[in-house]
């Protein structure tokens, strides 16, 4: 299936079932070369990325990382990142591959001149390994890196499979694992070494189809679904990455709409009778009164699950309303959110 | 390969009908479910209900997406399998047995000249042999 100019398959021959569930008891290795990543260096690199996204990138420490949002001056979100501190004058910005171009624009739109801006996500591959064993599989063709020491959303310089790599304890699926960066041309060589390392614990390698099944039960937001250009941070449920006492661009229409109280927010519901899907009607009181965002089966917590956004009065836990699937309306309940946590 | 049992009637869309007197049992093909992916729901009609040949009978849902499958022959649904909509997944681990759908009774014979036999099916799906049960 063609995904932003990648070939990538929905599944592998196990299926998006069997991938999901290895990802939660085992581990799965997930090509993700399509993202985008940003580079960039200079004295005021960090300030600079301060005002561009919205959570607290100044407060990073070399060796951080923080997700966050691109915004703009609507207050509405651009894309949704994430940022490493790979030295003292040097970040890395992890961007969605279908909004490369816009970002690319976006920063070159507000950087100052005297940070220097490299987009390299044409010449950067990222491969994953997610799941309770991404740990011991890693560590076995890591050197120059300690994997088990890496700290959740810490980064570090390592040699994966012999390249060079910037090892990350990141991840979009719910569970323990890691990211790593490598250049184009040694990809193939760590994705195999992961692969052949990982063969007797049961990695398996993941499509499209379970990484939304993974992120999806871990209530991570996807660009295009849940967020996008008209949609403001605090009704997507993304106030946490917002630090509102600093300045960034959109921050006082964020602010408002955060002490007014949004008029829709997004929540999760169980759907029973059915799977909801992209796009759906939110019917209440015979009217139709939200779209689903996101809807799946949910393979651990064998439910058929949904994002949507519906007003403010029906967001509570427990309210009861219906997702029209084919001209019928099924019940759905709203539920707390995420559907799946991992146990500690 | 997609398996292809010799005894049994097909549509172009992936539907199998066994026959057994005046009922008919319907399901879908061993290759539709492997095309389907993991299936997580099924959405079948009443028992009582009439349906028509080429017409929707219900909705197979895997992880990817959802798909219309068509009733093979007319008639009246006498039972559906309330097993398959308990256990969604045995549409794939046995299509042709314990993933079966509905049982209609047929209403006329002479649809059946518009399936498909097992060869005919193999060759819609582009396979030049083998056959077989599950």
């Amino acid at each position: 299936m063609p995904f932003a100019g990648y070939e990538m398959p929905i599944q592998y021959p196990a299926g998006i079932v069997a991938e999901h569930r290895a990802v939660r008891t085992a581990a799965g290795l997930f090509d993700l070369s399509h993202m985008g990543e940003f580079f960039f260096r200079g004295n005021g690199a960090g300030a600079a990325l301060d005002g561009l996204v919205s959570s607290d990138i100044a407060g990073l420490e070399p060796g951080q990382a923080r997700y966050g949002l691109l915004t703009n001056e609507r207050g509405t979100i651009v894309d949704d990142v994430i940022v490493y501190r790979l030295g003292r004058e040097q970040y890395m910005m992890v961007v969605n591959a279908a909004n490369i171009d816009k970002d690319h624009a976006h920063v070159e739109r507000y950087l100052p001149k005297d940070v220097q801006f490299k987009d390299r996500s044409a010449d950067v591959a990222l491969i994953a390994i997610q799941g309770p064993k991404a740990e011991g599989i890693l560590s076995r063709v890591t050197t120059e890196g300690d994997v088990a020491a890496l700290q959740p959303f810490a980064v570090e310089h390592a040699h994966v499979a012999g390249a060079e790599a910037t090892l990350a304890r990141t991840g979009y699926t719910g569970e323990d694992g890691f990211e790593v960066f490598v250049e184009n041309a040694d990809a193939e060589r760590v994705w195999d070494a992961l692969m052949e390392a990982g063969r007797d614990d049961g990695l398996l390698p993941i499509g499209l189809g379970a990484r939304d099944t993974l992120r999806l039960e871990a209530r991570f937001s996807l660009y295009g679904n849940e967020i996008d250009e008209t949609t403001n941070p605090i009704e997507a449920g993304l106030a946490w990455t917002c630090k509102l006492d600093k300045q960034f661009l959109g921050r006082e229409t964020i602010a408002k709409v955060k002490e007014t109280g949004p008029e829709r927010r997004i929540v999760g519901l169980v759907v029973d009778g059915g799977v909801a899907r992209h796009g759906y009607p939110v019917q209440s009181g015979g009217a139709m009164v939200g779209r689903v965002t996101s809807g799946t089966y949910g393979p651990t917590v064998d439910k058929n699950i949904a994002l949507a956004y519906v007003p403010t009065a029906l967001s509570k836990v427990g309210t009861a309303v219906a997702v029209r699937i084919r001209d019928r309306d099924v019940p759905a309940t709203v539920v707390k959110t995420p559907f799946y946590r991992r146990r500690e | 390969m997609s398996s292809v049992p010799e005894d049994l009637r097909y549509s172009k869309e992936h539907e199998w009908v066994r026959l057994g007197g005046d009922a008919a049992t319907i399901g879908i093909t061993h290759f539709a479910q492997e095309q389907l992916g993991d299936v997580v729901f099924v959405e079948l009609p009443e028992k009582g209900a009439s349906v028509r040949q080429f017409s929707s009978l219900g909705v197979v849902e895997s992880v990817k997406a959802a798909s219309d499958i068509y009733s093979p022959l007319s008639g009246e649904v006498v039972e559906r399998n309330v097993k398959v909509i308990e256990k969604p997944e045995l549409v794939n681990q046995s299509p042709y047995e314990e993933g079966w759908l509905l049982k209609v009774k047929i209403a006329d014979k002479g649809e059946l000249s518009k399936l498909l036999s097992a060869e005919d099916y193999r060759a819609h799906i582009g396979e030049t042999a083998g056959a077989g049960g599950d």
